[in-house]
């Protein structure tokens, strides 16, 4: 059998070493950081653990109503497309920054980008 | 077994703890169910969680028996509690009381038999039985056989009021389980360590502080002192004295409301050691006192460069 994404990356240590580089890309970028901000942030780097997690295609039980669900206090508060690419260029950077190869990228891209009407709330 | 809240509840096998109490009608806070949001975390209070249920918690949660109840198959009796709740109470003595300055009571309680604790938690201390208020640690175990507390005396406190006219040596005071994440950790040995405090946070970090040197700290520790004039430096003696005792501590006492001179840095304390320190790669913080300043600072030392695993603070709340 094949290696999964999650594994291909490098799991959970993989995880550990992006969140501290993806969450400071997000409160940096003035695009996006309104959303992140107000909530302790040791509870939200969890949560941007789960979203690296979720993007790696790891273990998780997050439906799509989930996503729906769980962004949908900030849809309410003016989230849109432009909100979502802007966290999927600092998904990016974040990667690269760690050096994954570009394939891999790719492949967490696509899974981010499959729960973007979710997320929305669409 | 599982004991929550008075209540006891048998799992069934392979049943996690979150899904025990789930099915018994009781929802804990809890999100993800996979052991990775963090939202449900417990604590155990007797018995131990299993490794997987601690896996990702930062390690001053994992020292104290934090847990991950959805992901915890419990393999023996647990006692267990929300986080931050203090479950027990343990009545004891007032050994000494003495004013640090115009407003900081310093108050030494007798350390009650089993009353295990690390330095920088912090723990109620109760007028009667539904008045108390929260006070930091400012004595460290293993050193100091009592418990000492930096009170800040408020005009209108209820309980530092009381503290300050009313309680005397040899009288019982009751306080409660100390919790609170703020501690030292042992791989820090080496580590430069950043401890930013205004007002009476500073008792937290002086235990972390002679803690990490009792463990044989190595690396470089500051000490950032913020208040507002000179006369609130209710440490200065001791901690100069700290300093020119151990080579790698430096004191760094910061007055944002009057002009001073050296040694004494004009300004606030969080800005001071951001423009002292810069890049904070490496860096482990401790920050206490002021909401404001902690937040702030937290987000500061972050985006500098601290690593989100090594930024541990404790936001004081002063309530009358
Ligand atoms: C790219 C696709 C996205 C995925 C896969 C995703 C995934 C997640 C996950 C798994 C959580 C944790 C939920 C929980 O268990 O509590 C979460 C929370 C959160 N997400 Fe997203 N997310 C995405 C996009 C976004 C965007 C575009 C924003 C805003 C710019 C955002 C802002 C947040 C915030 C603020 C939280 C924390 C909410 C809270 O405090 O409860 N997310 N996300």
């Amino acid at each position: 059998m094949s290696k999964s994404l999650y594994e291909k990356i490098g799991g959970e240590a993989a995880v550990n070493a992006a969140v501290d580089i993806f969450y400071r890309k997000v409160l940096a970028d003035d695009r996006i950081n309104r959303y992140f901000e107000g909530v302790d942030m040791e509870r939200q780097a969890a949560k941007q653990k789960a979203f690296l997690t979720f993007a790696f295609g790891g273990p998780n039980k997050y439906s799509g109503k989930d996503m729906r669900d769980g962004h949908a206090h900030l849809v309410k508060n003016g989230l849109n497309d432009s909100h979502f690419d802007a966290v999927m260029e600092n998904l990016g950077a974040t990667l690269k920054e760690l050096n994954v190869p570009g394939e891999l990228i790719a492949e967490a891209a696509a899974i981010a980008e499959s729960v973007r009407n979710d997320v929305l709330g669409r | 077994m599982i004991h929550y809240d008075q209540e006891t509840y048998k799992p069934e096998q392979n049943e996690s703890v979150l899904d025990c109490l789930l099915r018994h009608g009781i929802a804990p806070p809890h999100s993800c169910r996979s052991g990775i949001c963090q939202t449900c975390m417990m604590r155990a209070v007797k018995g131990n969680p299993t490794p997987v249920s601690q896996k990702g918690l930062k390690e001053t949660l994992i020292s104290q028996n934090y847990f991950l109840a959805c992901s915890c198959i419990p393999q023996e009796d647990m006692e267990i509690a929300l986080p931050d709740t203090q479950l027990f109470r343990k009545t004891t003595k007032v050994i000494d009381k003495a004013l640090l300055s115009p407003n900081v009571l310093r108050l030494r309680l007798a350390a009650p038999d089993d009353y295990r604790y690390f330095a920088g938690q912090h723990t109620a201390i109760f007028k009667n039985k539904f008045l108390g208020r929260s006070y930091s640690l400012a004595s460290v175990p293993g050193i100091d056989h009592f418990l000492e507390f930096h009170i800040r005396l408020l005009p209108d406190g209820q309980v530092s009021q009381w503290l300050q006219h009313e309680v005397h040596a040899g009288y019982s005071i009751t306080i409660s389980e100390p919790i609170g994440n703020c501690i030292y950790l042992d791989r820090y040995l080496e580590r430069p360590l950043a401890l930013i405090a205004t007002g009476t946070g500073l008792a937290p970090l002086i235990g972390i502080a002679r803690d990490a040197l009792h463990k044989g700290h190595q690396g470089e520790i500051r000490i950032y002192h913020g208040v507002r004039t000179r006369h609130d430096l209710y440490l200065h003696d001791t901690l100069l004295k700290l300093s020119e005792q151990h080579s790698n501590v430096r004191y760094i006492p910061c007055v944002s409301r009057e002009s001073v001179a050296l040694p004494f840095h004009k300004g606030r304390a969080n800005e001071i050691a951001l423009n002292d320190i810069g890049n904070f790669a490496g860096w482990c913080v401790y920050l206490c006192g002021n909401p404001d300043m902690v937040n702030t600072t937290k987000r500061s030392v972050f985006l500098a460069g601290a690593s989100l695993q090594d930024i541990h603070a404790d936001a004081f709340i002063h309530s009358p």
